[in-house]
């Protein structure tokens, strides 16, 4: 399994665009996605939950990848979340 | 003809709500309730038959919203329809879906039951959040449970109403106000709402007139009603006498009248019959106005009231949500220019911490409220000073009343100039900088105030407030709220004349400028910039068109040596009938 720590670096922060996004690039993987924060861990591959996740700008998520592609899902992912969803 | 402040004196029959989208109609109502979900959590024996509904149920609920959506796209664009896409997307949502059918089969219940259950989780957590955005999410996501339900229990869908109805309902949601909009429905009146809710969106982009925020327009009013809905000031009026139908209707006659004469307008120069040019600007409240103002040739924005986008995210928006905003719409009306006002907090405005004053509106408000919390104003001076690349942004700053604040904000200016240096984020060093002149010690310090800045603009509403000592919220003294009376067009008077002396222009962006018996009186005191709301720039224009400045001057010369407000008025309507300018008290 592969733990990573994320900032949320768009000012719209996780609204409903890259919120839709990082299900469809989960969806590839055979890899489970979850994404927690303040106790509260969602399956990424569920858009109705990313969707409850309040994220806004400047706030972490700790992201949990695990399952034989695992790596590659993290890598899709992380670059996702590095690029600020392609809105910074 | 009587103006709306005198219908509405003598009138018991009143709702009041937020006017959402503009427009008067009257007509029929049709109640709407939206169908109570019950939902049962009875044992079930068959558990492949209640998944196979279950799956029947969402390609059904696909089915519904795909053409709500293309419906959408149609109606409001691409982007707009873009509310609708969450729901879609939530119907294949792999995992909602799975854990439904996995609980059906272990708990052995109605599916309605488990599809309740397991989406209400998420619309709680959702309902309890702060942020105003994920409210509105809550209600979307509520609407697709509701619509699995229904066709889970195999209900149709009653969206079809007799054509040209008025819809009064509780709450409704975008998809309700889509389709509706198909039965060419006139209007929409809602208990719940504000402005910046899905539904007042939804409308304005539609064109259909509304007042949301009534609270208990479902109780007062009755299947059948017949209702004045007026979408331009949030009026509703329950079976209307003779006189305000009368009203209602002249005020329609002359509406479509005036729109017909509108379009011509859009395209003339705005000045006066004999040749002086008077500019009129738009106030912006919520951004999707711009494409109005554009399209109807505003002089540019006058007036961009910040705090509304602390309304609608329900919090502070950051240095890089505001840069995003300011510029958008910075780029949206260039070459022209917008005025950005520094978020405006207190009195009666925007509120984001609960404090107790025993006079807010002589308290902690406008640029007070702003120095003493410099962070958010740093944040926001920054973004505008980012935004500003094109120079094409002025800067206003609120509630004004000493020297030394102006002083104060000039430095603060610099400052986040030196930051954003720093920071290396592009941005003009310098920005045109105006103040609000509202405060009567401000008034009275035009000329040292002029010094320091590069424009003035008045607004009206709380200067006559201010000057007068009038609550207008208080119905008990509201009548001395006089926006004629001689001592207002004085202070008017002396602030123009200070200002021209210093070679500063000055603008009006209070009520007043939007209203049209007001106009030949500013234009005679030498008010060559007004801004007023996106609905009234056309109107305005007209009027700028049909009078003479010269005649104006004299008007306002005549009116400054009055003693009393009625006095004024009476000069006012024989104007009006001299000049042959169609008499239309605040038409809209």
């Amino acid at each position: 399994m592969i733990e990573k720590t994320v900032e949320i670096l768009s000012p719209q922060g996780l609204h409903t665009r890259p919120a839709a996004m990082i299900v469809k690039l989960a969806a590839k993987y055979k890899a489970e996605l979850y994404l927690s924060k303040d106790g509260l861990r969602i399956n990424g591959k569920s858009i109705i939950g990313v969707m409850t996740l309040v994220a806004a700008h400047g706030t972490f998520l700790t992201l949990e990848f695990e399952g034989e592609d695992e790596a590659e899902l993290a890598n899709d992912i992380l670059d996702f979340f590095n690029r600020g969803f392609d809105e910074i | 003809m009587k103006g709306l402040s005198e219908v509405l004196k003598n009138s018991d029959n009143v709702i009041n709500g937020v006017a959402a989208a503009p427009g008067i109609v009257i007509g029929k109502v049709h109640l709407y309730h939206r169908e109570l979900i019950s939902v049962d959590n009875q044992d079930i024996e068959d558990v492949d038959e209640a998944i196979d509904s279950f799956r029947e149920a969402i390609v059904k609920a696909k089915k519904e919203l795909s053409k709500i959506f293309e419906l959408a796209r149609q109606k409001m664009g691409e982007a707009r329809a873009e509310i609708f896409s969450a729901q879609m997307m939530i119907l294949d949502d792999p995992v909602l879906i799975g854990t439904i059918e996995d609980r059906i089969r272990k708990e052995k219940k109605l599916p309605e039951y488990i599809v309740n259950d397991e989406i209400s989780k998420f619309q709680d957590l959702m309902v309890v959040a702060e942020e105003f955005y994920l409210k509105e999410r809550a209600l979307d996501i509520g609407d697709i449970k509701n619509r699995i339900i229904r066709n889970v229990q195999k209900k149709r869908l009653i969206s079809k109403i007799t054509p040209g109805v008025i819809v009064v309902s509780e709450s409704l949601t975008p998809a309700d106000t889509i389709l509706f909009s198909k039965s060419e429905v006139k209007a929409f009146v809602t208990d719940r709402g504000g402005l910046t809710s899905h539904t007042a969106i939804v409308a304005r982009s539609l064109d259909i007139p509304a007042v949301v925020g009534t609270h208990d327009a479902t109780h007062t009013i009755n299947q059948g009603d017949l209702i004045i809905v007026d979408g331009f000031n949030g009026h509703v009026f329950v079976n209307p006498n003779e006189s305000q139908l009368k009203f209602f209707n002249e005020k329609i006659t002359l509406m479509l009248q005036i729109n017909e004469e509108m379009k011509d307008l859009v395209n003339k120069p705005c000045q006066t019959l004999d040749g002086h040019d008077v500019s009129v600007f738009a106030n912006l409240d919520v951004t999707e106005e711009i494409s109005h103002v554009v399209a109807n040739k505003a002089h540019g924005i006058g007036l961009y009231r910040t705090e509304q986008i602390i309304e609608e995210l329900g919090e502070l928006p950051d240095e890089n949500e505001q840069y995003q905003i300011y510029s958008k719409l910075a780029s949206k009306i260039y070459p022209r220019t917008i005025t950005i006002r520094a978020f405006d907090i207190g009195g009666d405005k925007v509120k984001i911490w609960e404090f107790k004053e025993a006079n807010p509106f002589l308290g902690l408000r406008g640029i007070r409220f702003l120095l003493e919390n410099e962070p958010i104003f740093m944040k926001q001076i920054k973004a505008i000073l980012r935004a500003n690349i094109h120079h094409n942004v002025h800067f206003m700053i609120p509630m004004i009343s000493t020297v030394k604040e102006v002083l104060k904000v000039k430095q603060l200016i610099k400052v986040a100039s030196d930051e954003l240096n720093v920071e290396k984020y592009p941005h003009s060093k310098s920005i045109k900088l105006g103040i609000m002149i509202e405060v009567p010690s401000a008034a009275l310090m035009v000329k040292e105030l002029a010094k320091e800045v590069d424009f003035l603009s008045i607004g009206t509403n709380d200067l006559i407030q201010y000057i007068m000592a009038v609550d207008r919220g208080n119905d008990t003294v509201s009548n001395l709220y006089q926006e004629f009376h001689p001592a207002i067009l004085r202070t008017l008077h002396h602030i123009i004349t200070e200002a021209a002396l210093q070679n500063k222009p000055v603008s009006i962006c209070g009520e007043m400028a939007a209203d049209n018996q007001a106009v030949p009186l500013l234009v005679g005191l030498g008010f060559t910039s007004l801004s007023v709301s996106p609905s009234a720039m056309l109107p305005i224009k007209r009027t700028i068109r049909s009078l003479s400045f010269e005649a104006a001057k004299v008007l306002a010369e005549k009116c400054l040596a009055c003693d009393n407000e009625d006095d004024v008025i009476k000069h006012v309507s024989e104007f009006f009938e001299n000049q042959h300018i169609p008499r239309t008290r605040t038409i809209l």
